[in-house]
């Protein structure tokens, strides 16, 4: 069972509307007891990088999560601002993040293009992996951010894309993957990539032809 | 540069797609869900719903939409008609809609987008704005309600006053060129996109592929919506989307099904 982190800033029911479109069992999970019983973890994001870590905080789950992904390996999905507050600290409003993820959250430049970023971009993959099965080198997804992440590590990222600057699109460490796109809202092919995620964690079944 | 965006807009009443979609083969022209989801397998990069009932007791019928909406496609959609309240943002994209759309709420309480923004992100606040030549043509008005109330805002000071406010996206309609066929009003996009540092999405006078070009190459806008042309298959999207890559437009050429 995949669950999918519903807290009050995030987007979990698109997420969780994906993924019962390509049949793998899925649920929204916002308490430690549920959280628990899951082999597979989706932190969805939209909205402030503040907001997310606020409401993550209030919701109380952080320490059963963090043991989940850091200690006992489960695998673990987070997507946009859920990518961004993996990094030890977001420049937007200034706000601490949780750190498992060395590296810093900077703003795309307004001199050099439109923020937020809204549409379909191109990401393209640094080299091959299991969630990345049946894809492309390069293919579209879509992306709303005005902030992007910076890994210290260049051996976690997974994906780069180019807006403005080139920058990390995905990254992976370990059990950890997390994109910048809303692999949930970029058709086929980011159906693809949750559906690779949902077999990573041991929990794709019956998965549906369109 | 990023890809520009093609966008079908339908218009929607007591949840039901209304204004003449023709789709053939379908059981049932009017379902939202249908249709979206074969604009999506058309190359649709996204897709708006404006609601023109939107009153009060129709809303839970909208709202249901949105959820069917939500379970049928994959790519991002926004809703648009008769939100007011931060409470009718919250309730739409709990439903799972992506973005919402404001127009008169907005000009009536400008504080409504920064309320929206701070709560669900800047992102998800797209401000329609309905413009309307003045007369001796020195600039645009806002109207609102629909068009049928023209007020003395300036149409480029207000998209940069719901820039600063929060607003993601700006929707920008031409209304004495919507309905015409006879292009975009590509100076209006001019003057916004150059007054605004946020993305622009031109609406109102597309009558064939060239008006997307132009108001990408001499409107500077990013995304470009059109109905009817859409719906009536004047314009095919991969074939518009063919046309503006030979012109070196960048748009994404996958379709997302």
């Amino acid at each position: 069972m995949i669950g999918v982190i519903d807290y009050r800033a995030g987007n979990a029911p698109s997420v969780l509307n994906a993924l019962e479109r390509i049949g793998v069992p899925s649920l929204l999970v916002s308490s430690k007891d549920e959280i628990d019983e899951v082999h597979g973890i989706i932190l969805p994001g939209v909205g402030s990088a503040l907001g997310t870590m606020e409401s993550l905080e209030e919701m109380g789950c952080l320490d059963v999560i963090s043991k989940k992904v850091l200690q006992d390996g489960v695998p673990f999905l987070g997507i946009c601002i859920g990518l961004q507050v993996l990094f030890e600290h977001s420049e937007e409003g200034d706000t601490k993040c949780l750190g498992w993820i060395p590296g810093v959250v900077k703003k795309f430049s307004q001199d050099m293009v439109r923020v937020p970023q809204i549409g379909w971009n191109e990401a393209e993959f640094t080299r091959e992996h299991p969630i990345l099965s049946g894809l492309g080198k390069r293919e579209f997804f879509y992306f709303v951010n005005s902030y992007y992440v910076i890994p210290k590590d260049e051996n976690m990222v997974l994906a780069k894309t180019e807006y403005g600057v080139e920058f990390c699109s995905m990254i992976t460490h370990k059990n950890i993957f997390a994109a910048q796109f809303h692999t949930e809202k970029s058709g086929a092919v980011g159906l693809k990539l949750l559906k690779n995620f949902a077999m990573i964690a041991g929990d794709a079944v019956c998965l549906r032809k369109d | 540069m990023l890809p520009k965006r093609i966008i079908p807009c339908l218009d929607v009443k007591d949840g039901r797609v209304v204004k003449g979609v023709n789709f053939v083969n379908f059981k049932d022209a009017g379902d939202p869900a249908q249709i979206a989801a074969e604009y999506s397998r058309a190359g649709a990069d996204e897709l708006v719903f404006l609601d023109i009932t939107a009153t009060v007791e129709v809303r839970k019928t909208m709202l249901d939409m949105v959820k069917k909406v939500a379970k049928q496609v994959t790519i991002p959609f926004a809703v648009g008609g008769g939100i007011r309240t931060a409470d009718d943002f919250k309730e739409i994209l709990d439903s799972g809609a992506d973005k919402v759309s404001i127009n008169s709420a907005a000009i009536k309480r400008p504080e409504l987008i920064l309320e929206a923004a701070n709560l669900f992100g800047r992102d998800c606040v797209v401000v329609a704005i309905d413009a309307k030549k003045r007369e001796g043509g020195d600039g645009w008005n806002v109207c609102i309600n629909g068009g049928s109330v023209v007020t003395d805002i300036d149409v480029v000071t207000w998209a940069q006053k719901c820039e600063k406010l929060g607003a993601g996206e700006i929707l920008l309609t031409s209304l004495d060129c919507d309905g015409t066929k006879a292009g975009y009003d590509n100076q209006l996009n001019r003057a916004v996109t150059a007054a605004v540092k946020i993305p622009v999405i031109a609406s109102g006078g597309a009558g064939k592929k060239e008006d997307f070009y132009d108001a990408i190459v001499h409107g500077g806008v990013d995304a470009v919506l059109a109905a009817s042309l859409f719906h009536f298959k004047e314009v095919e999207i991969m074939e518009l989307k063919k046309y503006l890559n030979e012109k070196n437009i960048p748009v994404r050429m996958e379709i997302a099904k």
